[in-house]
């Protein structure tokens, strides 16, 4: 069983395989299932992910409090006018991450990855690259295998749990994780795919979660559209060569010290942050109907 | 390591909005419901931490009702769980606690109805996993990650080699025990984290050791 990073990469390079078939044998030797029955659940987790997807962009989605909804299909809008200025697989990226994520706020189904908060970053930008490399269904289920493996280390070496180590816990995760996986796909190394997570990791290293009103609505839903698109630069950086200068478990080990040092008050309390401002109290008290002063 | 599978991080599939607050808040009502065994008539529900400041935003309540009324997480019938709880004629109380406890997102239940009552403490602790930490005043670690029996039994000399003896016979290996006690010679608590899934014979069995007060299973 791989503890870290470096023997994950290690086990790939000895075995000359990709980090997915890690995954799936480990998961085959812990639960002693057959690989039919872990590629059948794999499967059936990226059925939910399509399905959260499909409807984001096309539905109109509106969450219970009305703060979120409507934005991953309004980009898709824009996509199609042709003017956008990051291009469109960024884009549709974006898009499909923020739809994943307005589901999940409208508490519609989806699947965490590694939580529900984060849940939009590995699906939004598996079905953008879908469009762009043309991969076979076993490919894209690989594809949530090579993430998971990475957010097993991260879980079990940090967190991924923002009332414990903040954004950077959830949405930083995922986006290391889609960023390694993106590498895979997209066919380079397992040692690209470990420089990739490092690289988007450090750039959310200190995020901190501060939901308004304590909904997983502002602003997740729009960290997992910059998460989509951190990790698609931070995989195109590694599958162009660049190395990051602090090894990948050490940046997941920063990560977790960080979140140990984390003020509470920015911790998935609703009482720090973006939460704490003037406008995120007011949008508290009407959703909530608690006056102001009584907070 | 806490993680086991990945499953865990890529799942489960659930109902928005959190993972910890909202499908992990389900499990824990969930664990409490089948260590119950049945329907109750009430459900008293005390959150802290993050739980506590932040549980209406992301139907954390709906959540653990859900869990107690035996929904799973991708249940879409947890959304309306308050409504269908008070349908069912289960009375829900709920409280948002200022005390700090040790991880942040705590809940502790109590449901029951005229004959029985059960406490139990059970923290989320990240992408829907939880552990349920302390069970009718026992301290205890379960993870959730194995089918496991727990098993009330009086603090005397023989109840280990007893129960292990009848899992010996049915081949059921033992993956992790512990064994808890409030004061000695009186009421203890028996965890047994096991392999295999234990039927309802083993569980009859179990049950007519004079030793043993209660059994229950909690599946994978």
């Amino acid at each position: 069983m791989f503890r870290n990073v470096a023997e994950l990469i290690e086990l790939a390079e000895s075995k000359n395989c990709k980090i997915s078939e890690i995954m799936i044998q480990q998961e085959m030797d812990v639960t002693g299932r057959s690989r039919e029955e872990v590629l059948g659940f794999m499967d059936r987790n990226l059925r939910v992910m399509e399905e959260a997807v499909m409807r984001g962009i096309t539905e109109d989605v509106k969450s219970h409090s009305g703060l979120t909804g409507g934005d991953g299909k309004l980009l898709q809008t824009y996509i199609q006018s042709g003017k956008s200025l990051s291009g469109e697989l960024m884009l549709d990226a974006v898009s499909k991450a923020m739809a994943t994520n307005e589901v999940n706020a409208a508490m519609g189904t989806i699947c965490a990855t590694p939580t529900a908060g984060s849940a939009g970053v590995v699906p939004g930008t598996l079905f953008a690259l879908k469009e762009k490399l043309n991969p076979t269904r076993e490919q894209m289920i690989e594809y949530l295998f090579a993430a998971g493996a990475f957010g097993f280390v991260v879980a079990n070496n940090a967190s991924i749990s923002g009332a414990a180590g903040g954004c950077q816990a959830e949405v930083g995760s995922a986006t290391g994780m889609a960023a390694a996986a993106i590498v895979e796909l997209a066919g380079g190394s397992p040692s690209q795919s470990a420089e990739a997570m490092a690289i988007a990791l450090k750039n959310m290293l200190g995020l901190v979660c501060d939901p308004v009103a304590g909904l997983v609505e502002v602003p997740c839903v729009k960290r997992n559209a910059m998460g989509a698109s951190n990790a698609i630069v931070a995989a195109d950086m590694a599958l162009a060569g660049i190395v990051s200068r602090i090894p990948c478990d050490e940046v997941i080990d920063a990560m977790y010290k960080i979140g140990l040092s984390m003020p509470s008050a920015l911790r998935e309390t609703a009482l720090g942050g973006l939460a704490a401002t003037p406008t995120g109290r007011e949008l508290e008290a009407k959703i909530f109907g608690i006056p102001l002063n009584e907070k | 390591m806490k993680y086991k599978s990945v499953f865990d991080i890529i799942g489960p599939i659930m109902i928005g909005p959190s993972s910890s607050h909202t499908a992990g808040a389900a499990r824990i009502g969930r664990v409490a419901r089948s260590l119950f065994g049945r329907k109750p008539k009430y459900a008293t529900i005390s959150f802290y931490g993050s739980f506590a400041k932040t549980y209406r935003g992301h139907g954390t309540d709906v959540a653990i009702v859900g869990g107690i009324l035996d929904y799973d997480t991708f249940d879409t019938r947890i959304v309306d769980a308050l409504t269908i709880a008070k349908q069912e004629g289960i009375k829900v109380k709920m409280t948002a606690e200022d005390a700090i406890t040790d991880h942040p997102n705590t809940a502790r239940v109590i449901i029951g109805d005229e004959t029985d009552r059960i406490e139990v403490v059970g923290i989320s602790i990240g992408g829907g996993k939880i552990e349920i930490t302390e069970l009718n005043g026992f301290e205890l670690r379960l993870s959730g990650n194995h089918p496991a029996l727990l098993i009330v039994h009086n603090d005397k000399y023989g109840a280990i080699a007893g129960v292990a003896n009848i899992l010996a016979k049915h081949e059921i290996n033992i993956g992790h025990m512990e064994v808890s006690r409030k004061e000695k010679g009186k009421e203890a608590l028996m965890v047994i984290e096991i392999d295999q899934n234990a039927d309802e014979i083993i569980i009859n069995e179990l049950n007519s050791l004079p030793i043993v007060q209660q059994v229950v299973k909690i599946h994978d």
